[in-house]
């Protein structure tokens, strides 16, 4: 089978998305919470996009490990990359949502957005691992160890976040499941229409960078001096 | 098998013997870690600790000790050349991934044989909880080793050495020190140790060992391969 063009991928996506806004907004009931809960919309779906999507670079980076290919560290990176900008935005979201609900913009005894920012924290050292590495070969080979360390990091930081809570805490919002059925669906939607936001930026951003190697070979072939030679060491990390 | 074993016990008999004879790292650690109770104990303006308190600043100090001996481990192998003779041997390179982490997991006990009592001696009004913060911190310093090895690797081969091990390491570290905190917490209490949950957190700790010792024996080879 075939992947979706670019096009289509976008196009399904900004219906998919305008779909799930509408029915949060106009369809979905409000909740005891008050017009605040309507966030949930965007946070959940995004926090749940970035951490697949944390693990599915940590596939990416197997895969590159057992074929020695490229192609997928340039995939797993993308991937962290864009999981990373999603996981800023959850960050944000969360804090608007403690700050609406609360009163204070960050609350340290909510499990799930502690070991988020844990997760983000670590996350965000893929890059200064990156650039400090100066071999190409080697920068991607210890750029998917890391994401494979970290992949396995992830569900056990949220294990043993959630076990520091004191046990009588109250949960606030259990996840996904106690959702009345109106909720629910344009719940799904939204998750649906953020997976595929996901995907399109990824194909995106592959795409950019594809057509940008191919822009430096074209530059190089027709450059007869050596002032365009190929800067070494470079990699796809921009 | 025979192999792998001869070379595992030469490597780390090579580092124990480095270290005993120019004692590079573990005079260092210790100091770092008396030192830095100093500056708990004006920072925090107690004289002494229990529950809580006490649980974060022994753990703390042992975490940040360790990234003295973590920055420090893999030192001799890039400036002697030391990598490419591994890669060169016919043995198993996850060989030295083993003897690695046990020659750290050896530092960080001598470590804890000096930092504990002068911590219970410094902060605390009894040595009671001594005995019991032992399996914690084994357990606690097998963790260390395993994900201090896999990140000191990673660390030395790249520019930023000294920054990047720390860099990566704490928040990788952020579910041992919940786990080594909470069980220690109980057991420093004033009014002696309890063993609250004692077990969940062992549990925790011998978790996080074996997935970072597992993930640290799959992927190894990547690191030293060129």
């Amino acid at each position: 089978m075939r992947a979706p063009s670019l096009r289509t991928l976008a196009l399904l996506t900004v219906v998919t998305l305008a779909a799930g806004y509408g029915l949060a907004f106009f369809w979905a009931p409000l909740d005891t919470e008050g017009f605040i809960q309507k966030i949930f919309y965007l946070h959940v779906p995004l926090a749940i996009v970035a951490l697949v999507g944390f693990m599915a670079a940590a596939v990416l980076s197997i895969l590159h490990l057992r074929s020695g290919d490229p192609k997928w560290d340039a995939r797993s990176y993308v991937a962290i990359h864009m999981s990373v900008i999603f996981g800023t935005a959850v960050l944000l979201t969360g804090a608007l949502w403690a700050k609406g609900q609360w009163g204070v913009w960050w609350e340290w005894d909510e499990p799930t957005l502690v070991s988020f920012l844990i997760v983000f924290l670590l996350y965000a050292t893929y890059y200064p691992l990156r650039y400090a590495i100066e071999d190409r070969d080697r920068q991607g080979r210890y750029a998917s160890v890391f994401a494979i360390t970290a992949g396995a990091f992830v569900p056990l930081n949220f294990m043993a976040v959630r076990l520091a809570e004191p046990l009588i805490h109250p949960r606030t919002f259990a996840s996904g499941g106690g959702l009345p059925g109106d909720m629910l669906v344009a719940f799904l939607v939204c998750l649906v229409g953020t997976a595929l936001l996901w995907v399109t930026l990824v194909r995106f951003e592959l795409g950019a960078k594809a057509a940008k190697a191919d822009l430096g070979k074209i530059r190089r072939a027709l450059a007869p001096s050596d002032s365009l030679a190929p800067s070494r060491g470079r990699s796809i990390a921009p | 098998m025979r192999a792998s074993t001869d070379a595992y016990l030469a490597l780390l008999g090579k580092d124990l013997r480095v270290e005993l004879r120019t004692l590079r790292s573990l005079p260092a650690m210790a100091l770092f870690a008396v030192t830095t109770f100093v500056i708990f104990r004006f920072a925090l303006d107690r004289t002494d600790l229990e529950g809580g308190l006490a649980a974060g600043v022994l753990v703390t100090t042992l975490l940040f000790a360790a990234i003295l001996a973590i920055n420090r481990l893999f030192v001799t192998e890039r400036d002697e050349g030391g990598f490419e003779l591994i890669r060169l041997s016919p043995i198993d390179r996850t060989v030295l991934f083993a003897a690695k982490s046990s020659a750290l997991f050896i530092y960080l006990c001598a470590l804890e044989l000096v930092a504990v009592p002068v911590f219970t001696l410094f902060f605390l009004d009894s040595g009671a909880a001594m005995a019991p913060l032992i399996p914690v911190l084994l357990l606690a310093n097998a963790g260390l080793a395993v994900t201090g090895t896999l990140i000191s690797t990673i660390a030395t081969m790249s520019t930023a050495r000294d920054l990047l091990a720390p860099l990566i390491l704490l928040p990788l570290l952020v579910p041992l020190v919940i786990a080594a905190s909470g069980a220690s917490e109980p057991l420093l209490r004033a009014g002696g140790p309890e063993y609250e949950d004692f077990g969940r957190w062992l549990g925790v700790l011998g978790l996080y060992d074996s997935v970072f010792a597992l993930v640290g024996y799959a992927v190894f080879d990547f690191l030293l391969e060129d």
